[in-house]
């Protein structure tokens, strides 16, 4: 059967039938005013030829870098087979099918990601995936706001030690559905959330409390006591974590004496090219207790009427076909096809592998940060525990000296000036187990030429 | 055909209500609506102490085909919730009007229950309807 929905003679006796007389007759109930007149600035479209020729030339211009960029994306080596299994007929489509049973493997493979992604992150039950770690934030704070069941409060603690771009995201969506986001400053020798400013939300009647682990600046918050805390104080807890990194950390679910209440993140560095920062995946995962209050697909195991193991869609009335306005969330299974390569990546590497990832990375960082801050000029902003990350400031304008940097074929790292101008000029720099020591020699003795033709401010 | 029991009260939105001796009210879903959203597998009762208006949705309904909300027929502050239908939901199915009820409420007003159909209009209103 051809895949053409309707032609234009259907349309017309849809038309008809319905007494309307044209297609955009059906959306005259939308304002002028808020329509879309054209849309400037958008070029004509492109052939497949032009398109290819155009991307390869753009590609040139990038070139190869080396590459100590974080931040939220990471480089981190995709094993080959990740992407030839996932690009396969069978998998490669971005949406669960409609008849979602009809393709009971696709199902599975969903399964078997919620499973890895719960013993993963220490949880109940996970979803079968979100758009990506930003609007996961977005999701995992109305979704705390919906299930707190002894508080209607709106507000939602997110602290600066949360990535700026899931604050900016749950901001402007959140925020636009009533919530109130309240933000608590950074520990100035630690790099962590402030204490005894969170405190003083104490004895306030607030739905949740957001914390990153690793945090933004890559630092190692003190979740044990930040989790009991908040709980004490009658808030949900959100963990916002980077998957790679519990291989080696605490899963939030044994964070304190109860554990997190919802867990999200970021899903990329489990198998999804950096891509010029999309598409990925995020991922959130509960406890039981909570699954009617989570936005997002569900897949279960169950029998069929022989006995056989099957795989369904469950939990569905939370979802928007059936729910309508009251739905969880209209979130579906966008991001299935990254979702695959996370569950192949994940397959591929087992607890060892991803564990020895972790490793690595965190042991290329402290080299990179040892290498980096014996330059005169640059020292290491926070002391404590961190992961692949760090924060270096340095005593002339960053953004100078990346721009000097990419001139030898480095990106240096992430400049924190415009987000964090409290801390002067901040880099944050991230070393994956992709870097070897001479990449990090490289990038430490072309550092030493840039500070010399940066001027110091 | 649908029970409607002589003694109790309903709204239109399918819900009944029963007087208890102590003047408190329990509120629950009609034999009409069990039917209608077939096997529940989870219902959703709010807390006690909450105090609800009037046609406010208090609880939800789930059954393998939909979700609904329950709407209180009348206001009143929230003094006991079924928690048996926590682990067993389909009591509501099984006895509607007996051990399937949601929640018992603390009337604002004694008033308010003059309003509501009784079980002569609540069965007229099923014909109309179709059923």
């Amino acid at each position: 059967m051809p895949f053409i929905p309707h032609t234009d003679s259907d349309i017309e006796s849809m038309l008809a039938t319905i007494g309307a007389p044209s297609v955009d007759a059906l959306f005259d109930e939308i304002p002028q005013s808020l329509r879309v007149a054209g849309l400037e600035g958008i070029p004509p479209g492109l052939s497949e030829m032009e398109i290819g020729r155009l991307m390869s030339e753009r590609a040139r211009v990038d070139g190869r870098p080396l590459s100590f960029l974080g931040a939220g994306a990471y480089e981190h080596h995709i094993p080959s087979a990740v992407w030839a299994i996932t690009t396969r007929g069978e998998y490669y489509s971005a949406y669960t099918p409609y008849q979602a049973e009809a393709s009971q493997g696709t199902l599975q493979l969903i399964y078997e990601y919620q499973t890895m992604i719960s013993s993963l992150t220490g949880m109940q039950v996970s979803n079968a995936s979100l758009y990506d770690g930003g609007s996961a934030v977005a999701e995992a704070a109305l979704m705390a706001v919906r299930a707190h069941r002894k508080s209607k409060s709106l507000r939602v603690i997110i602290p600066t030690t949360v990535n700026p771009n899931y604050r900016r995201v749950a901001e402007s969506t959140a925020g636009n559905q009533g919530l109130r986001f309240e933000t608590v400053p950074c520990q100035r020798t630690a790099g962590v959330i402030d204490f005894a400013a969170l405190q003083a939300f104490a004895g306030e009647d607030v739905a949740a409390l957001v914390i990153q682990q690793p945090n933004f600046f890559g630092q190692l918050e003190d979740v044990d006591r930040l989790t009991d805390w908040a709980h004490e104080a009658g808030m949900l807890v959100i963990a916002v974590v980077n998957p790679t990194s519990l291989a080696l950390l605490k899963p939030p679910g044994e964070w304190g004496e109860r554990g997190v209440d919802i867990c999200v993140g970021e899903g990329q560095p489990l198998g999804v090219p950096l891509s010029s920062g999309g598409p990925y995946f995020g991922f959130m995962t509960t406890r039981l207790e909570y699954v009617r209050s989570m936005p997002g697909r569900i897949v279960g195991r169950t029998v069929d009427l022989e006995g056989r193991t099957g795989y369904t869609l469950t939990l569905q009335a939370r979802e928007q076909h059936i729910r309508r306005g009251k739905a969880t969330s209209n979130i579906c299974t966008n991001q299935g096809l990254l979702m695959t390569a996370a569950t192949i990546y994940m397959s591929l590497l087992g607890p060892q592998g991803l564990a020895a990832v972790a490793e690595t990375s965190l042991a290329r960082t402290s080299e990179l940060v040892a290498a980096l801050s014996a330059l005169p000029g640059i020292r290491v902003a926070f002391e404590g525990p961190r992961f692949h990350e760090a924060v270096l400031v340095l005593d002339r304008p960053v953004a100078a000296v990346l721009t000097e940097l990419e001139r030898h074929g480095i990106l240096g790292g992430v400049d924190l000036s415009a987000d964090y101008p409290e801390l002067g000029q901040a880099l944050l720099v991230c070393a994956t187990e992709t870097k070897t020591s001479a990449d990090i020699t490289r990038y430490a003795s072309a550092l030493g030429h840039a500070l010399k033709a940066v001027r110091a401010a | 055909m649908s029970q409607v029991p002589a003694e109790l009260k309903y709204a239109k939105s399918h819900e009944w209500v029963r007087v208890l001796s102590d003047g408190r009210v329990e509120i629950g879903i009609t034999d009409h609506a069990q039917a209608a959203l077939g096997d529940l597998v989870f219902v959703d009762i709010p807390d006690v102490g909450r105090e609800l208006a009037a046609g406010e949705a208090c609880a939800v309904v789930e059954s393998v085909k939909a979700a609904s909300d329950v709407y209180t027929p009348i206001a009143g502050r929230v003094v006991e919730s079924n928690a048996e239908l926590a682990t067993a939901p389909e009591q509501v199915n099984q006895d509607c009007y007996g051990s399937g009820w949601l929640l018992r409420l603390e009337p604002a007003s004694a008033d308010e229950l003059a309003g509501l159909l009784s079980a002569e209009a609540y069965t007229e209103l099923l014909a109309a309807q179709g059923n």
